[in-house]
């Protein structure tokens, strides 16, 4: 009881007397702010691509790629195993009576980033018929499908956040070849929004294609039907194909992708840290030796060196815990919802949305309060070890 | 009258570098219950170390120290701390108050180290801060109260938990002559009327006077001087 009161007079000593070293406090809010800021920063871009790319993917849905091929980019598959797919076991059968299987185009074009006004790579989709029936987040938001087997494109709403001449209307042009706008689809949270989408067979046509295909995305009849599917994709002498849920293969990517920014990030926020440690460590043996009479004079009457340093300890704890909530104020308000794009998977932008959650929060929280617990934890153990002599008290 | 501290043949060395310094090389000392004890004598005399054991902030080397018949020179830190919190109240020359507590909150310090109840707590700074004539300035912070009054401050902190010993260093060292004489009344007034011990560490020899006796301290021996 005496211990516990006696600690908590000391402690409400020292936070009330955090004025008294205003500034220098302040210093330390700020750069343990700065550390959570950049932190969370970096972690939010990370969890908003990883939240793109998780939920672009459908459990149901099975993406058939060339075996040994890691990506939509380099695959490539014939009209013949594209068909054959269609006859695969619990593949779903659509209104008309048949499969619904599409048979895919992912190509590489240039456009204008509205950010850095230079080029970067789009991905243009060549999808037929059931391109829409295969995606079922993705609708048409403005104007219209393009017509099957005219220069018409839709555009993912995403890339027209990020890219330069894609309004609903417009005409560019992609090697040779004039395009038309005359859709804008929504999809939201996926990659599908960075994306252009053209008539497959145009497409083949122009880019010189002939009749083959890079993926094909196959409904299935339910999640369980894909393991008997991936073994006939595999084990079917025509095919010799590599199937698998359309989730576990943006999984994988986000994964990959998600990992660099990550690594990026924290190594970055460590750095930050260690320096924000310091300054901590400078404010708070500042703060033991101002009080270095008022600590001795607390000793002589009789209080533990043991309050002397939760005094110590909590301020600090304080000062980190203030510089925490203000740092991710600064990224809530600065960043969360930004729009941004980065290389994926594939060498094409993808865009997404900044994104912070209750996980990074915590984690670049904790770094915050590591940095006050160490930073109290030396000069509280000094606070802890001054004499109770009557001349210090002096 | 019967003894409230003894020293027996009390050894105290300091180390300076690889030498070693004795302060006290057997000193002895007998102080009685109620008595009010000026200790005077020139700097490295050896007055703060004594106050220093007398108040078991420091430990001697050997010999013996008694208080109400009970040896505490063998205590743990932590036994001397919470022996501090009962039987001894400090008043220091620069009144050492905490600048972010109250008047009242200063004097309370104390009893946070004791189980008594908030209310009962309260009523005991109450009393102290009326024995030193402060109740109206109860509220107030140490910086908005003058040297004297900061100093009245301590001495209620010192006496709110009713300790048989005071231990004062230097307590007017830090005010004009005016001023010093109150206070030195004031202790007069806690060592006459409520019977408290006090002995209280000076270099002047007017405050000396308002003490029952004067020991002159010098190289680490006693001349009691008579008051």
């Amino acid at each position: 009881m005496s211990l516990m009161s006696q600690t908590r007079s000391v402690i409400a000593m020292n936070v009330r007397s955090i004025p008294q070293r205003l500034w220098m406090s302040v210093a330390t809010v700020v750069s343990i702010a700065l550390v959570v800021a950049v932190l969370l920063g970096f972690l939010s871009l990370a969890n908003g691509f990883n939240q793109t790319l998780k939920g672009s993917g459908a459990p149901d849905v099975a993406i058939v790629l060339r075996e040994g091929s890691e990506a939509e980019l380099n695959s490539t598959l014939s009209r013949e195993q594209v068909d054959l797919l269609g006859r695969g076991p619990g593949v779903k059968v659509g209104a008309d009576g048949r499969p619904i299987v599409s048979g895919e185009l992912f190509l590489v074009v240039d456009g204008i980033k509205k950010s850095s006004r230079t080029k970067a790579n789009m991905p243009l989709r060549g999808v037929g018929a059931n391109g829409l029936l295969v995606r079922k987040q993705a609708k048409i938001s403005q104007g219209r499908m393009f017509a099957p087997g005219s220069n018409e494109i839709v555009v993912g709403a995403g890339l027209l956040r990020e890219f330069e001449g894609f309004e609903l209307g417009k005409s560019v042009r992609f090697g040779a070849q004039t395009w038309r706008v005359v859709g804008v689809f929504e999809a939201p949270g996926t990659v599908f929004e960075s994306e252009l989408w053209a008539d497959a067979p145009v497409v083949q046509s122009l880019f010189k294609r002939g009749t083959s295909f890079q993926t094909a995305r196959v409904v299935l009849t339910s999640p369980g039907a894909l393991p008997a599917f991936e073994a006939y994709a595999k084990s079917e002498p025509r095919l010799q194909l590599k199937a698998q849920s359309e989730l576990d293969y943006y999984a994988a990517q986000a994964e990959r992708s998600g990992l660099l920014i990550r690594y990026f990030g924290w190594p970055l926020g460590i750095i930050m840290a260690i320096g924000a440690l310091a300054g901590a460590l400078n404010t708070m043996y500042a703060s033991v030796s101002s009080r270095a009479a008022e600590i001795a004079t607390l000793r002589v009457i009789g209080f533990s060196g043991f309050s002397a340093f939760m005094g110590t300890m909590v301020e600090a704890m304080v000062l980190s815990a203030i510089g925490a909530l203000l740092g991710v104020a600064i990224c809530a308000l600065g960043f969360n919802g930004l729009s941004a794009s980065t290389l994926g998977a594939g060498f094409t932008q993808v865009a997404f949305r900044v994104q912070i959650g209750p996980e990074i929060i915590g984690q670049a929280v904790t770094l915050a309060l590591l940095i006050g617990l160490v930073g109290g934890i030396f000069p509280g153990w000094r606070a802890a070890r001054q004499k109770p002599l009557l001349a210090l008290a002096a | 009258m019967s003894a409230l501290i003894q020293l027996n043949n009390v050894t105290k060395n300091y180390r300076r570098g690889k030498e070693g310094i004795a302060i006290f090389d057997g000193l002895n000392l007998t102080i009685e219950k109620g008595d009010f004890v000026a200790i005077m004598g020139p700097s490295g005399s050896g007055k703060t170390t004594l106050l220093n054991l007398l108040g078991g902030t420091d430990r001697c080397d050997g010999g013996q120290i008694i208080f109400d018949g009970e040896r505490i020179d063998g205590y743990s830190e932590g036994q001397l701390a919470a022996w501090r919190a009962r039987s001894v109240g400090f008043i220091f020359q620069f009144y050492n108050l905490m600048p972010v507590l109250t008047a009242a909150q200063n004097v309370e310090l104390p009893l946070m180290l004791t189980k008594l109840p908030a209310r009962k707590r309260r009523d005991n700074v109450e009393t102290a801060l009326k024995i030193v004539e402060l109740s109206d300035r109860a509220k107030h912070k140490p910086k908005e109260l003058s040297g004297g009054q900061q100093q009245r401050v301590a001495i209620a902190r010192a006496i709110v938990s009713d300790p048989k010993l005071l231990l004062a260093d230097e307590p007017t060292g830090d005010l004009d002559r005016n001023t010093a004489n109150d206070i030195l009344r004031t202790l007069q007034q806690l060592n006459r009327e409520l019977g408290k011990t006090i002995i209280m560490v000076t270099h002047d020899p007017e405050a000396a006077r308002f003490a029952n006796r004067t020991l002159h301290l010098d190289k680490g021996t006693f001349a009691e001087v008579t008051a």
